[in-house]
């Protein structure tokens, strides 16, 4: 009987090893490819569970598909097999260090990722000491790219994110008063919310900000806060599943004023809290639907062809910006290298500055900070009865 | 007056609801504690785990029998983890029995990683529960009013099972002395699984009043409202279930009266305070002393 249990114990053991293991492992097969001649290593640094889980999973759908599109580089009349590593970094400051390292030992030419500011400025020495330039692909923290050489970013910025989002509450929503809220200790939520109130404030908006701990899942009280403060909005730059709470609760509270957030909203599950439910919801954002209807044609095509991508896309095949931006960072990613003419991580870090190209979410191109230029956001809002995105503007900063 | 009320009524609402939830969970604590001295650290992964059964069920189950099925798997899952983590280590030293508690609860919440791929979980909408209701000028879920009056029938059946019926008196006897009721002819074994059984009922309940309020299921889902109930076990006197009730609803009705307060930042920092307060104030909790209302 002590045996059997031991034995038990033992099996519950190894469960559990299995299954630490299996989702950070990478979706394609091989495994000794990195090291040999003509294979070329990106390297996908993503979170791939926790609080930012469903959008890293999106983002990398995004290269997993441009990959699919575009297997192979060519460098000097040689043909590559490009390979993406991923590494799971867990949304988490802490396993962001750990996550860059494997990476790392993979060799990869150029590391693309992450969703979130806070897990790229963790790992932005990392990638700095193996001399890997790496491509934040949705990050939007000033911090990320500043005062670096190898971090480069697709995205628009948290200062420029944080004042379209205030012009937008000024101009089309009208509003005086707004209820801010984010998590504690988090760089991305802090970072908005620090701009979106200077922009406000020079706006003539006055703002409420509200600060929540870690894991915390009761957003009764703060929604109560909104509303006795008089505010007649809400700016929550959260991640999704706070987000999804975020919605939830100001439903059953019968909460209607309009909710602002920024790119990390842009998501299906926001769709799914909202749907059916009397809420105004509206996120600036890297891509409308409807862009390039080719793309979006063949990706869904690729969605819906693999279960496994189908549930990490969340279950439907509606498009989210950031798998845009990731299908982007993949190619912006394969023209450095073009450029680079070698797979050497270095020479791609050199190439990288005077990359540009074409992407689906517009022209592409580096600013002496590393930053991709971009002047406008697209503002979506969450249509609850057809479930989808509606489109509503081109905003700027003026 | 009346506007006054209608503003800071929701905290109080939410503060009653969540305490209520918080207690459920509580026991299971309060009770292992009493009759085994353990303090089970998995209790809040097991109530995670119930959630993510009822995400799973309600998929393709009516809900009626999704209820019902979470409630049975929760509590084999309680006493399937009392019989292999715990019991074989009945004879070792308290501090490994703790030790393979934490490696419960670790183990809980890496298998639910696997299981959820780390994407959060959207609850089901359970019906009745999930409808809106309006007091005094509030609005919130059913739930939130349901909550309370539950958990005072759930106590209620609870308190009267310990003082009226023989297991009672049994789990009385074992939690004053382990050696020598066993010696008294009390089936320890029997006594402690029925422990876990209801400890594990509770924290199914509570999931789903829980859940119902706070849609989303993440494998991290049960830690901080673990931690809590946990402190409302402490404040209350661990092993007390009336004290493990009461320091529930204080710490769910203090916690939103604060950030109400707009001392937002510190809603969660208060419950430790609290908990460091108590045992240098009060080592053994509201509670605590009175040896009758010991389980």
């Amino acid at each position: 009987m002590k045996k059997l249990l031991a034995l038990l114990l033992a099996g519950c053991m190894a469960f559990a090893l299995c299954a630490c293991g299996t989702p950070a492992e990478p979706a394609d097969d091989g495994g000794e490819a990195a090291a040999t001649g003509d294979t070329i290593v990106i390297g996908v640094f993503e979170p791939l569970s926790g609080d930012n889980g469903a959008g890293g999973k999106q983002e990398v759908l995004g290269m997993q598909y441009a990959n699919s599109v575009c297997p192979t580089v060519e460098i000097d009349g040689k043909t590559y097999n490009v390979k993406l590593e991923i590494a799971d970094n867990e949304s988490s400051n802490d396993k962001a260090v750990s996550a860059a390292t494997t990476l790392i030992s993979k060799n990869p030419s150029i590391v693309l990722g992450s969703y979130g500011s806070g897990v790229s400025i963790a790992a932005s020495d990392t990638f700095a000491a193996a001399g890997v330039p790496a491509l934040g692909v949705t990050c939007t923290n000033p911090q990320v790219t500043e005062g670096n050489d190898h971090y480069f970013r697709l995205a628009f910025l948290d200062p420029f994110q944080g004042t379209v989002l205030a012009n937008f509450a000024k101009d089309e929503l009208s509003a005086t008063k707004v209820y801010c809220i984010g998590q504690l200790g988090n760089d991305y939520d802090q970072g908005l919310l620090n701009y979106f109130k200077q922009a406000a404030e020079a706006a003539g908006i006055e703002c409420v900000v509200e600060s929540f701990p870690e894991n915390n899942s009761d957003f009764n009280s703060y929604l109560t806060n909104a509303k006795n403060a008089g505010c007649d909005a809400i700016f929550a730059p959260t991640s999704i599943s706070y987000a999804q709470l975020i919605v939830e609760q100001a439903a059953a509270q019968g909460i209607t004023m309009p909710m602002l957030a920024p790119d990390t909203w842009d998501s299906n599950v926001i769709l799914g809290a909202a749907q059916g439910k009397d809420l105004a919801i509206y996120v600036s954002t890297f891509y409308a639907e409807g862009g390039d209807p080719e793309f979006e044609a063949g990706i869904k095509e690729w969605i819906n062809a693999d279960a496994t991508n189908l549930a990490n896309n969340g279950g439907n095949d509606m498009l989210a910006a950031v798998t845009v931006m990731g299908y982007d960072a993949y190619f912006t990613a394969l023209e450095a290298i073009k450029n680079a003419g070698s797979i050497a991580a270095a020479d791609v870090m050199a190439a990288l500055p005077s990359t540009t190209l074409t992407g689906i979410t517009g022209p592409i191109a580096f600013d002496d900070i590393g930053d991709a230029a971009r002047d406008s956001a697209f503002i979506k809002t969450a249509n609850c009865t057809n479930n989808v995105w509606d489109f509503v503007a081109v905003q700027g900063v003026q | 007056m009346s506007e006054f009320i209608s503003a800071n009524l929701p905290y109080l609402l939410a503060g009653i609801s969540v305490g209520g939830q918080y207690a459920l969970i509580a026991i299971g604590y309060t009770m292992v504690y009493g009759i085994l001295r353990l303090i089970n650290f998995a209790h809040g992964d097991v109530f995670m785990v119930a959630g993510l059964v009822m995400v799973t069920a309600a998929a393709s189950l009516p809900i009626g029998v999704a209820i019902v099925l979470v409630i049975v798997a929760t509590i084999i899952l309680g006493v399937v983890i009392e019989r292999v983590a715990y019991k074989p280590l009945r004879s070792a030293p308290r501090m490994s029995v703790m030790i393979s508690a934490i490696g419960v609860s670790y183990l809980l919440q890496n298998c639910a990683l696997y299981f959820t791929g780390g994407l959060p979980q959207i609850y089901p909408t359970i019906p009745f529960l999930s409808n809106s209701v309006t007091i005094g000028g509030a609005t919130t879920k059913m739930v939130t009013v349901v909550t309370p009056i539950l958990t005072l029938i759930l106590i209620f059946a609870l308190v009267t099972l310990i003082q009226k019926t023989k297991i009672g008196m049994a789990m009385r006897a074992v939690s004053k002395d382990f050696e020598t009721s066993e010696l008294m002819g009390i089936k320890i074994n029997k006594v402690i699984s029925m422990t876990f059984v209801i400890g594990c009922f509770l924290a199914a309940v509570g999931s789903m009043l829980y859940f119902t309020n706070y849609p989303s299921v993440i494998p991290t889902s049960g830690a901080m409202p673990g931690l809590k109930a946990f402190v409302a076990a402490v404040f209350g006197g661990i092993g007390s279930v009336p004290g493990a009730v009461i320091g529930a609803f204080i710490i769910g009705i203090c916690e939103n009266i604060i950030k109400g307060l707009g001392l937002t930042v510190f809603s969660d920092a208060f419950t430790f305070v609290l908990l460091i307060v108590i045992l240098l104030v009060k080592p053994t909790g509201i509670f605590g002393e009175k040896a009758t209302d010991k389980v």
